[in-house]
C-alpha cells in the first residue's frame, strides 16, 4: 500500500488537473474511494493518493424514471438508506465487505462499480455491471469525457460502462456515475434445506433455479459456516430465497416447497430473519477473520462443487454455485489451473496476488484497450495485470 | 447520409477479390454477380443501398478468421451481416467493401440446463433458441419484434431489446460468452458459462458494437425458465397525460411489468385496420400491460393496476382471459410497423429514449413538427423504458420527401436529447444516427470510443462509416496530449 501524499479533490476539474500534470510528470496515481478493497491487486509504488471521499453528492435522483446520478466518493451506506426512503434498492444488492477484508473505511458507490462487486441477488437482477446507466470520467491521458446516458435503456455508441465496471480503476477516474434502482421487494422469504453435502445442495439450488420460481438468492453454507452466528445449526445449510409480492412469494414458496421435497426436511425463515441470514451470505461473514488467503471462484454454476473439491480449504456457495468462496493454502498456480479447467476464473482477495496474468491474443486485446484510455500507466499501474 | 468515398482501385480488383474468397470458402459460398447481390444491398433500413463487391458466406470460425486476415492484408472493408433486419443501417454494405454472412453458422451446439445457458452459433434466429429449449420449460428472454427472423448474432451485435426488456434487460443483461474473430484473423473467447470472466469485460464491450469491434462466431446465452402464466391489459385513455401518468404510477408503485408499452391513436388505428383485435381507436392513447409469474401475483397486480387506472380516468379495459386473447392484444402491437406500411409507401422508425416523465412534452412537440414537415406519424412506445418509436410516413416517390423524412427524425432525435435521453434505445446508430452522434457526445467522448475501435481493429476496416461521423486514423488518436498548464492544488508538494 502506497506512503505517498493523498489528494482529495472537490470537483471533477481539480481531478482532471491532477491526472493530467501526473500524466505531463510522469508520476503514477493509486486512486481510491473509501479504500476498502484497497488491498485486492498490488498497484505498483505511486507517486500520489486520489481520493474521491470528497466526491460525494448525490446529484439527481428520479424514482419514478428509475434513475440516480451521482459522485463516485458517495457512501454506499448512504445511498442505499436515500434509495430505501422510496422503497427502492440497489437490485444488485452490493456486498461492504469492510469486515471481510478488514477494512477501516467505507465503501464507496464508485468503488462498487470499479470492482463490479454483487450480491446473492446476482443469480436474479444481475451484476453492478448491468445497473451502470452512464458517466463522467478522466481517462489516463488527462481528458474529460462522458458514456452512456441517464436513462434506463441506452445503445448509443460504445457500451464503455461495461469496461470501466470491474477494471478496477485501471482506466479512468470515474467522476460521475448513473445507475438503475429498481423498487424493493414487499416482502421476502427463505426456504433452507439441512445436511446436505456439497454436490447434493448444488443439485437442489439447480432445481429452484431451473424452475418457474424467481429465486433471489441460492446459497450452501457447509457445517462449520452454518455454525456461526445468525444460523447457530448443526449441519449444513442450504438456502433459497423469494422475493416480491406477498401473494407471489407465497404461491411460490409453495411450489418451490413441494419441488425441494426430495431433498429432506424443509423450514422456512421469515423476512425478519431472512435479511439477516442473506447478509450474512453477502458479507461471506463465516470466511472473515481467518489467517488463510482467500479466493473468489467464478464458476460455471453446476461446477461449483468441483473447485473446493479438487482444492483443500473450507468452501461457501453463493449465487448456485456460480460464485464460491474459499480460504485455502492450495498453491496459487494450482488454484487457477484448477479453476481454468472448469471454466472459470479466480479472484486471491486477501493473502496472494489478485489476479490472474493474462496471455496470448485476449492478453495483447486487454493490453491495448488498457493504452487506449492510459497509454502512459498513471492509473492504478499493474493493479490488473497478474503476477507469475 | 453520404458514406465514406469508395475506393476506386478496389472495386477494380473485384476478380482478385473473388477468387481469393473462393479459395478460402469453396464451392457456392462466394456471391458476385450483380444480380445476386441484390437482396444484400440493404437490411432493415432500406431507404439507403448499395452492393457490395461481393458476399461470402463461410462456415466455420477458421473460414471467418482467414477471411478477414485476408481482408486486412488487402486492405479490403468489411462488413458483417447476420439477417439483415437492423433498422440502422448496420449491415449497409459498402460498394468497396466485402460482406460477411453468418447465415451458414445455424446450428445450436449445446443446450446446458444445469448450468442454464445455450450455445448456438451466430446466425441462429432469436425464436429459435427460444424453440430450443422451450420442450424443458425455459427460453430465452429478449425478444425484438424481429425476432422470427433476426439472428442472435445481429443481437449481440445491435444489443437487441425487445418488448420485455424493461423486467429481462437488452441482450447485454442475457449473455455469458462468445467467441470472437479479430480483423486480424485472431480468435478470442470472451466469458464462458461462469457469471463473469476475469479481465475487463470486453464481452459487454463487444455487446452493442455493432460489428465494428470484432465477428462472433460462436454465443453463449442465458436461458430462463418460463413464467407459469402471464395475463395482458389493454387500457385505453383520452389523453397521452392520463397514460403517461399511469406508467409512472404502476413504477412509483414497486411494480415492473413484463411489458409496458404504449401506441398514440395514429399508431392505434393502423394497427386496428390491419389486425381487427378490437383496439379501441377513439382513445388518445392505449397501454398495453403485460404482467408474468405465478397466477396469484398476475391477478394481485392486475387488480392493482385497475385500481390506478381508475385514477387515471381509463376510459377502456380489458385483460386477458386466455392465451389466445393475450396474444390477440399483442397483435396489433407486433403488427404496428407493417400496419403503418400500409397506410404509407415508406416510414422511418425512430428509436430516442426520454426520460418517461418528459413523454407528454415531447410527444406534443412531435405533432407540432409533423405539421411543420407536412409529414404523418404515428408513435408506438415501450413506455417503461421510456423508449419511443416514433413512424414518420413519407413517400419516396414525391420529390423531397426523403430528405423532409430524414430532418424531421433528426429533429426528433435531437428533442430526445435535449430533454435529457439519447439518441438510440435499441435499434443502434448505424448509418442512420451516425451524424448525429455529436448531439450527445462531444469530441473528446468519440475520440475516447474510437480509440477502443482502435485497439480492437487498428486499420479501421471493420464496418467503417458506421457510428461515428468522422473516422480519425488512429495513429492521430492515440497521440497523448499534454493537458493545460493551470494546476489546482498549487499548494501541494510537487515533488
Amino acid at each position: 500500500m502506497s506512503n505517498a501524499p493523498t489528494l482529495e479533490p472537490a470537483t471533477p476539474e481539480e481531478v482532471l488537473d491532477a491526472v493530467a500534470e501526473a500524466g505531463a510528470k510522469g508520476r503514477r496515481i493509486e486512486i481510491v474511494g473509501g479504500g476498502t478493497k484497497r488491498s485486492v491487486g498490488s498497484v505498483e509504488r505511486t507517486d500520489l493518493v486520489l481520493s474521491a471521499a470528497r466526491l460525494d453528492r448525490i446529484i439527481d435522483y428520479a424514482p419514478d424514471e428509475l434513475v440516480l446520478t451521482a459522485q463516485p466518493g458517495v457512501r454506499l451506506a448512504d445511498l442505499e438508506a436515500r434509495v430505501a426512503e422510496q422503497g427502492q434498492m440497489l437490485a444488485f444488492e452490493p456486498p461492504h465487505w469492510t469486515r471481510l477484508l478488514g477494512a477501516t473505511g467505507q465503501p464507496t458507490l464508485g468503488g462498487v462499480l470499479a470492482a463490479n462487486v454483487s450480491g446473492p441477488r446476482r443469480v436474479r437482477a444481475g451484476a453492478a455491471r448491468d445497473h451502470f446507466l452512464g458517466f463522467e470520467a478522466v481517462s489516463g491521458r488527462g481528458e474529460m469525457f462522458k458514456a452512456g446516458g441517464k436513462v434506463v435503456k441506452n445503445v448509443t455508441g460504445y457500451d464503455l460502462m461495461k469496461l470501466m465496471a470491474g477494471s478496477w480503476g485501471t482506466l479512468a477516474v470515474l467522476t460521475e456515475v448513473t445507475i438503475k434502482v429498481l423498487p424493493a421487494p414487499r416482502a421476502e422469504t427463505t426456504l433452507m434445506l439441512f445436511g446436505l453435502n456439497d454436490t447434493r445442495a448444488l443439485e437442489a439450488m439447480g432445481v429452484a433455479m431451473n424452475g418457474p420460481f424467481e429465486v433471489s438468492g441460492a446459497a450452501h453454507l457447509p457445517p462449520f459456516a452454518a455454525k456461526a452466528s445468525p444460523m447457530k445449526a448443526e449441519m449444513a445449510v442450504t438456502a433459497v430465497r423469494l422475493e416480491g409480492f406477498e401473494a407471489s412469494v407465497t404461491a411460490r414458496a409453495e411450489a418451490l416447497a413441494a419441488a425441494l421435497r426430495p431433498f429432506g426436511r424443509i423450514e422456512t425463515l421469515d423476512a425478519g430473519h431472512s435479511r439477516p441470514f442473506w447478509k450474512q451470505v453477502r458479507e461471506v461473514e463465516a470466511l472473515a477473520d481467518d489467517p488463510r488467503p482467500l479466493w473468489r471462484l467464478s464458476l460455471p454454476p453446476a461446477s461449483g462443487w468441483r473447485g473446493p473439491e479438487q482444492l483443500a480449504g473450507d468452501a461457501l456457495y453463493d449465487w448456485a454455485g456460480g460464485q464460491v468462496w474459499l480460504r485455502t493454502e492450495a498453491l496459487p498456480d494450482r488454484i487457477r489451473a484448477v479453476v481454468a479447467n472448469l471454466g472459470g476464473h479466480a479472484l486471491c482477495l486477501q493473502g496472494g496476488e489478485a489476479f490472474t496474468a493474462r496471455s496470448g491474443a485476449l492478453g495483447a486485446l486487454q493490453a491495448r484497450v488498457k493504452a487506449a484510455f492510459d497509454p502512459l500507466g498513471v492509473l492504478n499501474p499493474g493493479r490488473m495485470e497478474g503476477r507469475g | 447520409m453520404k458514406m465514406p468515398v469508395p475506393d476506386a482501385a478496389l472495386i477494380a480488383r473485384k476478380a482478385e477479390i473473388v477468387r481469393a474468397l473462393q479459395q478460402i470458402v469453396p464451392g457456392e459460398h462466394v456471391v458476385s454477380a450483380a444480380s445476386e447481390l441484390v437482396p444484400f444491398e440493404s437490411d432493415g433500413l432500406s431507404a439507403y443501398r448499395q452492393a457490395p463487391i461481393a458476399v461470402v458466406l463461410p462456415e466455420t470460425t477458421a473460414q471467418v478468421a482467414e477471411v478477414l486476415r485476408w481482408c486486412q492484408a488487402n486492405g479490403v472493408k468489411v462488413v458483417p451481416r447476420g439477417a439483415g433486419t437492423s433498422l440502422s443501417g448496420g449491415a449497409l454494405p459498402l460498394a468497396d467493401g466485402v460482406v460477411v454472412g453468418l447465415s451458414k453458422f445455424n446450428r445450436v451446439l449445446e443446450v446446458d440446463y444445469p448450468n442454464r445457458c445455450a450455445v448456438v452459433q451466430p446466425g441462429v434466429t432469436n425464436l429459435a433458441i427460444t424453440g430450443a429449449v422451450e420442450a424443458e420449460g425455459f427460453y430465452y428472454a429478449p425478444d425484438p419484434s424481429s425476432q422470427i427472423a433476426c439472428t442472435i448474432g445481429g443481437n449481440v451485435a445491435e444489443n437487441s431489446g425487445g418488448v420485455h426488456c424493461l423486467k429481462y434487460g437488452l441482450t447485454t443483461n442475457n449473455l455469458l460468452g462468445c467467441e470472437l474473430v479479430l480483423m486480424s484473423g485472431e480468435i478470442v473467447r470472451l466469458g464462458g458459462k461462469a457469471m463473469d470472466a476475469d479481465g475487463y469485460d470486453l464481452l459487454g464491450l463487444v455487446t452493442g458494437s455493432e460489428g465494428l469491434l470484432g465477428i462472433v462466431t460462436e454465443v453463449t446465452v442465458r436461458i430462463l425458465p418460463k413464467p407459469e402464466t402471464a395475463k395482458a391489459m389493454l387500457l385505453g385513455f383520452a389523453s397521452v397525460e392520463d397514460a403517461g401518468g399511469l406508467v409512472g404510477d404502476i413504477i412509483a408503485a414497486g411494480v415492473i411489468p413484463a411489458g409496458l408499452e404504449m401506441m398514440d391513436n395514429p399508431a392505434i388505428r393502423a394497427a386496428e385496420a390491419f389486425v381487427g383485435v378490437g383496439y379501441p381507436v377513439d382513445c388518445a392513447a392505449l397501454l398495453i400491460v403485460e404482467l408474468d409469474g405465478p397466477q396469484a401475483e398476475c391477478d394481485e397486480l392486475t387488480g392493482h393496476i385497475r385500481a390506478l387506472a381508475a385514477v387515471r380516468n381509463v376510459t377502456f379495459e380489458r385483460v386477458s382471459k386466455s392465451e389466445a386473447e393475450r396474444q390477440a392484444f399483442w397483435a396489433g402491437r407486433k403488427a404496428a410497423f407493417p400496419a403503418v406500411g400500409r397506410i404509407a409507401p415508406d416510414y422511418f422508425c425512430m428509436d430516442g429514449t426520454i426520460p418517461r416523465g418528459k413523454l407528454p412534452q415531447v410527444l406534443a412537440r412531435i405533432t407540432e413538427l409533423s405539421g411543420h414537415y407536412g409529414l404523418g406519424v404515428a408513435n408506438v412506445f415501450h413506455a417503461g423504458d421510456g423508449n419511443l418509436h416514433p413512424l414518420i410516413l413519407y413517400d419516396v416517390d414525391i420529390p423531397g420527401d426523403l430528405e423532409k423524412a430524414e430532418a424531421f427524425g433528426a429533429d426528433i432525435l435531437k428533442l430526445c436529447v435535449s430533454v435529457g435521453g439519447v439518441l438510440t434505445g435499441e435499434h443502434g446508430v448505424g448509418v442512420e444516427k451516425r451524424d448525429l452522434m455529436s448531439e450527445m457526445f462531444d469530441e473528446t467522448d468519440l475520440a475516447c470510443q474510437q480509440r477502443v475501435k482502435c485497439a480492437f481493429d487498428p486499420g479501421l476496416l471493420l464496418n467503417p462509416g458506421k457510428v461515428f461521423p468522422v473516422l480519425h486514423r488512429c495513429a492521430e488518436l492515440g497521440r497523448v496530449h499534454v493537458h493545460r498548464g493551470k494546476l489546482a492544488f498549487p499548494d501541494l508538494p510537487r515533488f
